[in-house]
């Protein structure tokens, strides 16, 4: 078929718009809208004594201020729990508008509306709140230590206790024949968006309805969330994600203060209202992710083969818990990784922090878990002196081991089994791209020129494509024009190109006649939303199987016209032709026509639809017993567990010894994310995680000092890789299709960020023979780490902690 | 982040402009607004009135005499970097200005703004220290020559206070038998130096050094210029021993830690680029002597 487009690296559609400017994001909306600013907590933990706005109320254009005493019914309570677990045992959420205590820097307090952006701001600084501050309570270390804590009802800050063991741990390391065991940190990052979070509401008076742009990854559970909280009817209110810059896990949390508060607004004041997140908000007031602490016990034997795993971590979840315990569930569960581990025990204590909420950044824990088992790998090779990727060898899970059952559960509440891998392929393919095995001349060239050369190795799996269901939904119109929606949100991923190259490839119809529209609950009412690497695979899916339903329809309406079966029809280039029989043909978009009996003619192609039109057959009406009108159909796709992706990383380093800068030289990647609808984006998906991966092994972390100030709450603090110091990257696919789903994708979105860490910090310590037990780390950590004499060094210390000295 | 509301004004003459700075106590000159605008947008600064100099003309020049550069307040560090006079009288100016953060703050920041705004982690800074250079101040009063080293007074901090105007800076020509190099170690390509170095190095007619000065990025409260001649002082240029020079750096200055550096970090940065750009200066000042 010449529109067989699945696997093909089809350009996307949408960088056109995007790159030309034309791209309709949030701020581009409501040029007219009144603009929302926000009073926010200056201090970490604080009693609000007062708030006194009236030195705001004479600035020209402010048009209202809203304090937690103006919320009423369903907005004066918590924010949703959005993910409840048994083990969250103390969930807690903020409110809308802080109610009596703020317990993080940015933390909303006022909302202040006016004409604009400018004025709002005026006012904002001129609204006094009075503060009673409290203890402060920042780093894991300090929320264990709990000689203060963040919530009063919660005197030992520990938010969730979360267990899973696959048998009985401590025996098993007993009867080891070696065992190590280590504590690591990792630091905070955080999505950063190039977009920040932003909400457009507008409320129509006389329909009692409302219309709300935001920036999210979810705006169906967005939808339902304003319903909920606004008291609306759920067919009252409907949520668009316009073009969106970016989300990479942050935008999946809903709803935010932010979107309650602006419709709210807009309902009240009768007129639009928008708020436009900037950078300093962004950095305090939406989320981080990646603190941990690690303790790892790993017993193994003479070959370096694992035989017992106990790992405690302690994970710091910021202030609140509304996104539930799902970062560290994935640290806990997706450690494990490519191996064989006969027993595991993983503790994990999710603690509280008057820092910003931790929820999902791209990665959502792995890129903590594999840091955890990758570092054991690295230290069971150091101390039976073998190769760092023949230890990985030995203990990695077979090809013939499928599906490989870790009987753990993972964070959907699923069992953890791989459907489909090969490991082993990975890793001949990662130590052929990376050229493993002549790392020593490398080293020795270096060396001529003064340069310290490492390398370092690190494996992942990853659960990609949870549930419940995404849908998608096909209608081909008179036209020929192809309309795809479907729930979830886009973020510039690609996915106006991937579901028109699966629904062009499905329907036989040219790609070109096909528009795709995502995250619009006008189009499509019912998604769960855009995270866990699971668009492709979901609504991938979901859309593919749309595409046949209309398929199977548009033969059976064709078959009759053509007075044949059905089974004899294909349909190709948009024409359903009878196979090999020339000319026995009809264009879809006349079989789209006939789809729907019409009384009206409005144009040509209706006429041809109407009851006087041409010599029909009244014993063979066009739409079939059963059948509804219209050339279209709705499917969903849900799976009976996540689709478990896998990969390779290899990064070289070279070490300038006089000054410790660290240059990233080499980075190669070999991807297993099943079939591969396109290449192309593939490759852009892993380049862009690999960027962030460089960015939190050596250069982004959030710089809080110990009441919890943010020191380095903007772009030239926060040191978010440029393109500079980005390494190019080689790729190699392999492709173990999952048997789960009817296309066998596994998701491909989060993957490049997961061993960036692991296997930089493994290079460093390669290259400087200096253990690392904390990361990112910058030169001036390296330089203290390598003049210090101590004989098992590491980086840890309360710098690395998460609190500035 | 969006500025409160000020003033604008932007006057055609050094005269008109001084007028405004003098009717408005909180008004502030506005050339390239790289430095800037962003505070304004973060509400650190709130000028009543900004004093645009843009549409004044003559400020836009770049002057290379026998005696050094001349860079009026106009002039973009993207026309200093790309000036190949300027370059040939004083070679700091061009390997500095690459160094100056990014080209888009390249094509609107201006050199003489980024002395202005008297940050001692600016390339420029350095370098008008480093050549024992000058600016031109224009007040009510009259138009006076400052140097340096009683222009910088602190952090972001100048001597002149008042209605004023900076109109150009002046930097010496490079002396005879003399080498320049600059280098600087950020985060981040294009990010303010986590320390710099800018370095003269001057022979005698033998291929002596008789002089080895040396200016840091980063590391004090103002430009600092150290003389590092003691170290290197009469060896011969293929044989002096810069590791003692920058040895003796170390020890001269006194730098503060941050996010991204330690004291002690930044003292092994000053030795080693000291070290690096001596010997490279030495070598184009060999060159300049055969």
């Amino acid at each position: 078929m010449t529109t067989k487009l699945f696997g093909e690296p089809v350009r996307r559609r949408e960088d056109a718009r995007l790159i030309t400017g034309q791209g309709r994001y949030l701020d581009d909306i409501g040029s007219s809208a009144y603009a929302a600013a926000f009073v926010r907590s200056p201090y970490a933990h604080a009693r609000i004594v007062d708030i006194d706005v009236t030195a705001a109320v004479d600035v020209e254009g402010l048009l209202a201020v809203y304090t937690y005493e103006d919320l009423v019914g369903p907005m004066a309570e918590p924010l949703p729990v959005l993910i409840p677990h048994p083990q969250l045992t103390a969930p807690r959420t903020g409110y809308p508008l802080a109610k009596d205590v703020v317990k993080h820097v940015g933390e909303a307090v006022v909302m202040v509306v006016a004409t604009d952006r400018y004025v709002a701001e005026d006012a904002v600084d001129r609204i006094a709140v009075t503060y009673e501050e409290l203890p402060v309570v920042v780093g894991v270390d300090a929320a264990r230590e709990a000689g203060s804590c963040v919530h009063d009802d919660v005197p030992d800050n520990v938010a969730a206790r979360h267990h899973q063991e696959t048998g009985d741990v401590e025996p098993a390391l007993a009867a080891s024949p070696h065992t190590l065991s280590f504590t690591q940190y990792f630091e905070r990052s955080a999505a950063m968006p190039m977009e920040g979070k932003g909400v457009h509401a507008r409320w129509d008076a006389d329909d009692s309805s409302l219309r709300v742009y935001t920036s999210t990854q979810a705006s169906t559970s967005v939808r339902a969330a304003i319903a909920a909280k606004l008291q609306l009817s759920l067919e009252r209110v409907e949520v668009i994600a316009p073009d969106v810059g970016g989300g990479f896990g942050v935008k999946i949390v809903h709803p935010w203060p932010e979107e309650l508060l602006v419709p709210m607004a807009a309902r009240l004041l009768g007129h639009e209202v928008k708020w436009s997140e900037d950078r300093r908000e962004h950095f305090t007031s939406s989320a981080h992710e990646r603190q941990q602490r690690q303790e790892v016990t790993v017993g193994y034997d003479d070959d370096g083969r694992i035989t017992a795993l106990d790992v405690h971590i302690w994970h710091d979840n910021g202030a609140y818990t509304p996104y539930g315990i799902i970062v560290p569930i994935v640290t806990a569960t997706q450690l494990v990784g490519p191996y064989v581990i006969p027993v595991y025990r993983v503790q994990v204590e999710s603690v509280f922090t008057n820092t910003v909420i931790v929820t999902p950044y791209r990665g959502a824990g792995r890129p903590q878990g594999c840091f955890a088992m990758e570092r054991a790998m690295d230290r069971i090779a150091q101390e039976r002196g073998l190769d760092r990727a023949e230890v990985r060898m030995r203990n990695l899970i077979q090809a013939d081991q499928f599906p490989y059952d870790h009987h753990l559960t993972f964070q959907d509440g699923r069992p953890v089994i791989y459907d489909s891998g090969d490991y082993v392929g990975l890793m001949g393919k990662l130590k052929a791209l990376v050229h493993w095995d002549s790392v020593e001349e490398r080293r020795a060239e270096a060396r001529a020129r003064g340069r310290h050369l490492g390398i370092g190795m690190a494996m992942y799996v990853e659960g990609t494509g949870p549930g419940p269901y995404e849908g998608g939904h096909v209608q081909v119109l008179g036209s020929g024009k192809v309309l795809v929606s479907t729930g979830l949100t886009s973020q510039g991923q690609g996915h106006e190109t991937v579901f028109a190259q699966l629904v062009a490839s499905e329907l036989g119809v040219p790609m070109e006649d096909v528009e795709v529209t995502t995250g619009d609950t006008r189009r499509f009412g019912y998604a769960v939303g855009t995270f866990a690497s699971r668009a492709a695979v979901m609504s991938g899916n979901a859309v593919a199987l749309a595409a046949r339903g209309v398929k199977e329809k548009a033969l059976r309406i064709a078959a009759e016209v053509l007075e044949v079966d059905p089974g004899d029809l294909e349909i190709d280039e948009g024409l359903v032709q009878v196979k090999g029989t020339p000319g026995a043909s009809i264009p879809l978009r006349t079989v789209a026509v006939l789809s729907n009996p019409l009384r009206y003619a409005f144009d040509e192609a209706a006429k041809q639809a109407t009851q006087f039109a041409g010599p029909g057959d009244d014993s063979k009406p066009p739409v079939a017993v059963g059948d509804a009108p219209g050339l279209e159909h709705t499917d969903y796709y849900s799976p009976v567990r996540s689709t478990f992706a896998s990969g390779a990383h290899a990064a070289v380093v070279e070490i300038d010894p006089l000054t410790w800068e660290i240059e990233v030289v080499d980075y190669a990647v070999v991807h297993d994310c099943g079939n591969v609808v396109n290449p192309m984006i593939v490759e852009g998906q892993v380049h862009g995680g690999v960027a962030q991966g460089v960015g939190g092994a050596l250069y982004e972390r959030m710089a809080y000092d110990r009441d919890g100030q943010l020191q380095n709450a903007s772009f030239m603090d926060f040191l978010m890789p440029y393109a500079s110091e980005v390494p190019d990257v080689v790729i190699d696919h392999q492709e173990t299709p999952s048997p789960l789903n009817p296309l066998g994708l596994k998701g491909a979105g989060e993957a490049g960020v997961i061993p960036g860490s692991a296997a930089i910090a493994s290079a460093i310590e390669d290259a400087v023979g200096r253990r690392i037990a904390a990361m990112p780390i910058s030169p001036t950590e390296l330089y203290d780490l390598v003049r210090s004499d101590a004989d098992q060094v590491t980086n840890v210390g309360p710098k690395t902690t998460g609190v500035l000295a | 982040m969006k500025p409160a509301s000020f003033g604008y004004a932007d006057p055609t003459t050094v005269e008109d402009a001084l007028d405004v700075l003098a009717a408005d106590e909180g008004a502030k000159v506005l050339a390239g607004g790289q430095s800037l605008l962003p505070l304004l947008s973060m509400r650190l600064a709130a000028p009543t009135t900004l004093v645009d100099i843009n549409r004044v003309p003559g400020l836009d020049g770049i002057t290379v005499s026998r005696d050094g550069v001349r860079v009026g307040a106009l002039v973009r560090h993207v026309q200093l970097l790309h000036s190949a006079e300027a370059a040939a009288a004083q070679p700091l100016l061009g390997r500095a200005t690459a160094n100056v953060a990014h080209p888009a703050i390249r094509n609107r920041g201006t050199t003489v703004g980024s002395i202005a705004h008297a940050d001692p982690s600016g390339e420029m800074t350095s370098v008008l220290a480093l050549t024992d250079g000058s600016v031109t101040v224009a007040t009510p009063g009259g138009r006076a020559t400052i140097g340096w080293g009683d222009f910088f007074v602190g952090p972001l901090e100048t001597s002149v206070h008042g209605p004023a105007v900076v109109l150009d800076a002046f930097f010496p020509a490079l002396p005879e038998r003399s080498g320049t190099a600059f280098a600087e170690i950020s985060r981040r390509k294009g990010d303010y130096a986590v320390c710099g170095a800018g370095v003269v190095v001057t022979l005698d007619a033998d291929r002596r050094v008789s002089s080895a000065r040396a200016a840091y990025l980063s590391v004090g409260l103002v430009p600092e210029v150290h003389d590092l001649t003691d170290a290197v002082a009469g060896k011969p240029v293929d044989s002096a021993d810069w590791a003692a020079a920058g040895e003796l750096a170390r020890g001269l200055v006194d730098p503060d830690g941050d996010l991204h550096a330690s004291a002690d970090y930044r003292r092994l940065l000053v030795a080693t680029l000291t070290e690096r750009t001596l010997a490279t200066a030495a070598a184009e000042a060999a060159r300049r002597t055969a």
